[in-house]
This record gives C-alpha cells, sequence and structure tokens, in this order.
C-alpha cells in the first residue's frame, strides 16, 4: 500500500456558531467578516510545513487540490502549493501528487500540462497528474462553466493535455470547447511518456467508466468513510471488469479521515472538536448546490435521485457528533492499534492500494497536527506499507519512487 | 377529452428526433415550454380547442433521448433548430406563444425570422438582465422546499403542492433534467445578447406578466416592451411564473382575442 498526505487547507478558526448564521461555507461566505489576509497566510505556511513534514516523516506522497471561494479548503491554485513542495521535498522519496487543477475551469488547459510538467521537473520526476473533474460549486457557481458541459469540456481538456504532453510535432487543435492554432508545450515532463494520471471523483458511475476505460487510477473522495463508500466502490470494481481491467488494487485511491493518539479516549479528546468542525462547518453547503442540474450526466442524476444515499448523508451531518463520525467510519481516530485495525479493515473491504489520510482535520491547530503526523507515520503506517505489495505494482505511481513487487503479476 | 398525439420529426441532418406534441384542428399556434420541460395542461388544451397546437419539446428533454441536447450548443444554434422543426411541420408563419425559457426562444426566433412569426405571445420570458433587478439562479433552488416560493401566486395552494409536493421519481429526474437542458442556454445568467437583437421583432407582440411572478420581476415586462415595436403588455392579477397553470381560462381568453385582433 502506498499512504499519502491529503491536506485540505481550510479555515482553522471559523465562529462555534458559523452554521447558523450563514447560509454557506462555499461561494458566499463573506471573507472580510469571516477572514484576516495575515493571519490566512499562516494557514498556508502551516499547510505547507505540515505536509513537508509529512514527507520527512515517511508518507508515500502529499497531495494538494483546488476549490474556490470557500473557508473549506482554499488552495485556489494546487500548483502554487505544489510547487513550494516539490522544492522542498528534493531528495526525498515522496510524490507530489496534485489532486490536482480542475480541468473544466483552466483556460486553456494546456496551462495544466505546462504547470504540471513545470513541477515534475522542479521534482525530478515525482509528480502524479490529478484530473479532477471539479465540484459544482466551483465550476459551474464560481467559474461559470454551464453544468452540462462539464464533462464534455473535461474530456476535451484532457486530450489536449495528453496531447500536449505526448506529440513529438506542433498540433493544431480545433476542438468544440478549445481552439489552439499551435500547440507546443514548454517544458514537457521528465516522467515520459507523462506523469501517472489520477481521477478523483465522488461516486459517479460515469468517472468509474472514464477512469477504468483510460486505465487511471481513481479516487474516491468521499469525506463518509469506508462504510458508506462499500455499494459504491463495489460498483467501481465491477465497472474496472466490464472494462476487462484486472483487479489491481492500485487502481483505487481512497481519501480517509485520521487521527491519532496515545489512546482511545485520548483520541477523542483530541480531535472530537476538530473532527465535528469539519462535518459541521467545512461542510455546511446547500444541498441543491451539490445536485446542480446537468452537473451529473443523465445516468448518474437517474441514479442518485432513484438511491439519494449521499443526499441523505450530506442531510444529516449536522445531527451526527463524534462518536457517531468514528463508528461510522468517517473519522478514523484512536489509538495506534485501533487506527491500524480499522485502517487495515478498510484497504481489505474496498480493495484499496492508494490510501490518502487527511491528518489535519477542520480547526485542527499547528503542533496537534504535528502530533498526529508523527504518531501517524511512526505508529500505524509502519505494518500497513505492505498490504498488497507482495502481488501488486502500482502502476499508477512515479517510476522512481515504486517499490516492486516480489511477485509481478499485474500487468 | 383532447387528444394529444406525438409526432417524430427527423430533423438536424438527421442528427436529432423531434418529438412534437400535437392538439386540435384549426389554425396553427405554437407553444414553447419553459425551464421545467413540457408538462400537457389545462392551459395548452383550452389553446388546443381552437387552434391545432403544436408543442415541441426542446431535445434532450423528451423520453428515453437524454443525450439529443448534445447536438446543440448555443442560441444561434437553437434558434435554427426551431426553424428546423417548423419547416419539418410545414409551418412558414405562425402564432408562436412562449413561456419562461420559451420566451426567450420564441422572441429569439421572432428577431431572427421576423417572416416566421405571425404573432408573438411572450408570457414572463427571461432573457434581458438588468443589474438592479437580478433574477434568482432557479437552477440552485430547491425545488421542492422553495420552488414554489417563486413560481406561484399562492405558494401553499393545493395547486403548488400537486407540482411540486409529488415524491414521483421520475418527474423529478425529467424536471432536473430539463433544467439542465434549457440551462445549456442560459447558465450563468440569463443574458445571451437578446437585447442586441430583440429590436429586429416585427410580430404583433402581446407580453403577459403574473403580477405576482417573483421569479422574473415583473419589472421585466417594461423591459420588454420598450425594446419590440408596438408591443402591449397585460399584466395578470393573482398570478405567479406559472401564470397558465394558475389561471388558464383567462390567459386561454386575453391570448385568443390577441390572435382573433
Amino acid at each position: 500500500m502506498y499512504i499519502s498526505t491529503f491536506h485540505l487547507m481550510p479555515h482553522r478558526e471559523l465562529p462555534d456558531d458559523f452554521e447558523k448564521r450563514y447560509q454557506s461555507v462555499w461561494v458566499t461566505a463573506p471573507f472580510h467578516e469571516l477572514a484576516d489576509a495575515k493571519r490566512v497566510g499562516q494557514y498556508y505556511n502551516w499547510t505547507l510545513d505540515e505536509l513537508i513534514a509529512a514527507a520527512r516523516a515517511g508518507s508515500d506522497g502529499i497531495c494538494t487540490n483546488e476549490h474556490h471561494q470557500n473557508a473549506y479548503g482554499f488552495m485556489p491554485s494546487p500548483n502554487l502549493m505544489g510547487s513550494v513542495l516539490a522544492r522542498a521535498t528534493n531528495g526525498l522519496d515522496c510524490a507530489i501528487v496534485q489532486m490536482g487543477s480542475t480541468l473544466p475551469a483552466t483556460q486553456p488547459p494546456i496551462r495544466i500540462a505546462e504547470e504540471y510538467a513545470m513541477l515534475d521537473a522542479i521534482s525530478g520526476g515525482r509528480i502524479v497528474a490529478g484530473m479532477p473533474l471539479g465540484t459544482p460549486m466551483d465550476i459551474n457557481i464560481c467559474y461559470g462553466i454551464t453544468p452540462i458541459e462539464q464533462r464534455e469540456r473535461y474530456r476535451e481538456a484532457h486530450d489536449l493535455i495528453v496531447k500536449a504532453w505526448t506529440a513529438r510535432e506542433v498540433f493544431a487543435w480545433n476542438g468544440k470547447y478549445f481552439q489552439l492554432p499551435f500547440v507546443n508545450v514548454w517544458p514537457r515532463p521528465v516522467q515520459q511518456p507523462h506523469p501517472p494520471i489520477w481521477v478523483p471523483g465522488s461516486g459517479s458511475t460515469s468517472t468509474f467508466h472514464y477512469a477504468a476505460q483510460h486505465d487511471y487510477c481513481y479516487c474516491f473522495l468521499s469525506y463518509f468513510g469506508y462504510k458508506t463508500a462499500t455499494n459504491t466502490v463495489k460498483k467501481y470494481w465491477e465497472v474496472c471488469q466490464q472494462q476487462g481491467r484486472d483487479v489491481n488494487p492500485y487502481r483505487l485511491g481512497f481519501a480517509q479521515v485520521v487521527g491519532v493518539s496515545e489512546t482511545d479516549e485520548q483520541a477523542e479528546r483530541d480531535y472530537s472538536k476538530h473532527v465535528e468542525y469539519l462535518y459541521h462547518k467545512l461542510l455546511h453547503i446547500p444541498l441543491e448546490w451539490i445536485g446542480i442540474p446537468g452537473h451529473q450526466d443523465y445516468q448518474s442524476l437517474s441514479n442518485s435521485l432513484r438511491n439519494p444515499m449521499v443526499g441523505q448523508a450530506f442531510a444529516t451531518l449536522k445531527q451526527r457528533r463524534y462518536k457517531d463520525f468514528v463508528d461510522e467510519g468517517f473519522a478514523i481516530c484512536g489509538s495506534p492499534s485501533t487506527v491500524r485495525d480499522r485502517l487495515k479493515d478498510l484497504c481489505d473491504t474496498l480493495r484499496a492500494g492508494n490510501l490518502m489520510v487527511l491528518l489535519h482535520v477542520g480547526s485542527m491547530p499547528h503542533e496537534l497536527t504535528l502530533k498526529n503526523i508523527q504518531l501517524f507515520f511512526n505508529e500505524v503506517a509502519g505494518p500497513l506499507r505492505s498490504i498488497w505489495d507482495d502481488q501488486w505494482d502500482n502502476l499508477w505511481w512515479p517510476v522512481s519512487l515504486r517499490k516492486t513487487a516480489v511477485q509481478g503479476v499485474s500487468a | 377529452m383532447t387528444t394529444v398525439v406525438e409526432r417524430r420529426l427527423d430533423v438536424w441532418q438527421g442528427k436529432i428526433s423531434a418529438n412534437v406534441k400535437v392538439a386540435g384542428s384549426s389554425s396553427p399556434v405554437v407553444f414553447l415550454h419553459g425551464a421545467g420541460g413540457l408538462v400537457w395542461d389545462g392551459f395548452l388544451n383550452l389553446l388546443a380547442e381552437r387552434h391545432t397546437l403544436y408543442a415541441p419539446e426542446l431535445p434532450g428533454t423528451s423520453a428515453g433521448d437524454p443525450d439529443a441536447i448534445s447536438h446543440l450548443d448555443n442560441v444561434w444554434d437553437l434558434v435554427l433548430y426551431y426553424n428546423d422543426v417548423l419547416d419539418a411541420l410545414g409551418l412558414r408563419s405562425a402564432p408562436i406563444v412562449g413561456h419562461s425559457f420559451g420566451g426567450m426562444l420564441a422572441a429569439e426566433i421572432a428577431a431572427n425570422n421576423p417572416e416566421r412569426v405571425s404573432k408573438l405571445i411572450l408570457m414572463c420570458p427571461i432573457g434581458l438582465w438588468r443589474d438592479e433587478m437580478p433574477l434568482p439562479n432557479w437552477m440552485l433552488i430547491s425545488p421542492a422546499a422553495d420552488m414554489p416560493k417563486y413560481l406561484f401566486y399562492e405558494p401553499d395552494s393545493p395547486l403548488a403542492r400537486m407540482v411540486f409536493g409529488q415524491a414521483d421519481v421520475e418527474a423529478q429526474i425529467k424536471m432536473v433534467w430539463s433544467m439542465a437542458c434549457t440551462g445549456k442556454f442560459l447558465w450563468p445568467i440569463p443574458d445571451k445578447g437578446l437585447h442586441k437583437r430583440i429590436h429586429r421583432i416585427q410580430a404583433p407582440t402581446l407580453i403577459l406578466w403574473g403580477k405576482h411572478d417573483r421569479l422574473v420581476p415583473p419589472a421585466y415586462a417594461e423591459e420588454f416592451a420598450r425594446r419590440i415595436p408596438g408591443s402591449k403588455v397585460e399584466m395578470i392579477d393573482r398570478a405567479g411564473h406559472l401564470l397558465g397553470l394558475e389561471h388558464p381560462a383567462r390567459l386561454a381568453e386575453i391570448i385568443e382575442q390577441f390572435l382573433e385582433g
């Protein structure tokens, strides 16, 4: 198993009554009432320091992503963060996992081909190229992209980026959404033909098909834990098999909130407030913004209206407390052995090879985050690392950082 | 009872099978539906009592063919597509009634092909925008919880409950997907340049607006009126955005008088 550390870079100090006073954490939350630019500078620096600490502690990768106009996680440019991280981790066996630039909102999308290639150059070939569709709040509301065109636009952007990385000749791109007369990006990636591609998603069937068709790693970013994810992920593996793919667990990434302390009781004292802050405040979003008409294609829309699991989970978040989040696996918190056992169960249940742990959660202060990082990599991660590695290679990882499987049976 | 039949027309280089609901006999009238898709109601029945009513569905919103919308990308495509449909129906010139999104579409068709539209009836159309009178974004409104407040004169009426209180998942899917398809031509702000073209409308035009429309402010009636030469406005008492649903008989009567006049 490969374990990466994911950071959202949230606002850490929202007022206690935030979710009662404001409509949403996204889109309309007023910056000047809620934040201070200098203090936000401190959050960015803490975030970078925490990810670098994770890399030094032995994290296989460190992840950033892109969101806009919100207090949930505000790295409008993950590549600015990635650039600092790439430079700071040179010499470490740590991947820079960009989870990453949202394709439909980047105009023209060759900007992503260029910036990822820059990161790959700076890091000496250590990046993973995440290609997210983006949330409806980011892409449709904040950046004004037409919902029903988001997926088609994404697919065209993806094709253009891959061609821009791989073509040896200058080419013209005459697409539906993008027209460029001379494509010839500088620089090109160090990793050839291009860095490994991951597709982050929130459970849409059409994204499963897309990832499986293209032989990419699908990363399920649910925050609702592995128990809730079980059925969705089962469907993903079915799609992989329909597409004639093997069951290499590294085809699946999974993000999980994790808090480690000396004992289970200490974990509750350390993390309960921050876990509740994440689910009560940072996910305080009107349900209808998550289901904007057209954001899902017809099939996914039909599925989710007939079986409104995600909607129901969202709608009932504020009724749940720390104990519920832990019991239901939304957050895995406890002593090193508790956390290790549950993560092992997670990997077995989901068949997940690329685990992304969120070791900074909600309002967690810097010092506690560093404690969580140290405890996790010193006392939890070790025995988990060998899961899957006797059978499978992580083909979706920078080649120079791959561990070699004992018996390579994967394709 | 009015008998409604469906006609399938092979249009747009054979890429789209247009679905047109047709009822009645005598002189033709075309009805263009709003963002929620075509729902054949009592208002359309009344229009069909005295006319042959043709109600084309926007591609993508017809049952069993959700991806047809992928062949139309912008307002220019949309206007020419509806010309294709009118050609296939053999309607060289006809009165067009358009509601909301359908009103914007009717105005665009009338501006592009003045000879195509003999009379134009706009029921609380969208398509114009003034910063001091912003429209709420209906694609971000919770259908069950909040939509009735924007659409009905009486949001708690049995009628509003009947339309939005239903647990019928298939109807929900149809409505949400219709908003997705119409949203292709409206997102993120429903101003796609009609104000530059609207002066080309030549058809005698009637603008109808619910006095209590909380989705498209009634002040937009004047915005349309002052841009369409010779148009007249009629404000409807005790009516919201779904004025045809709320007052079918009154609306049908007003429209009939205008068509006869």
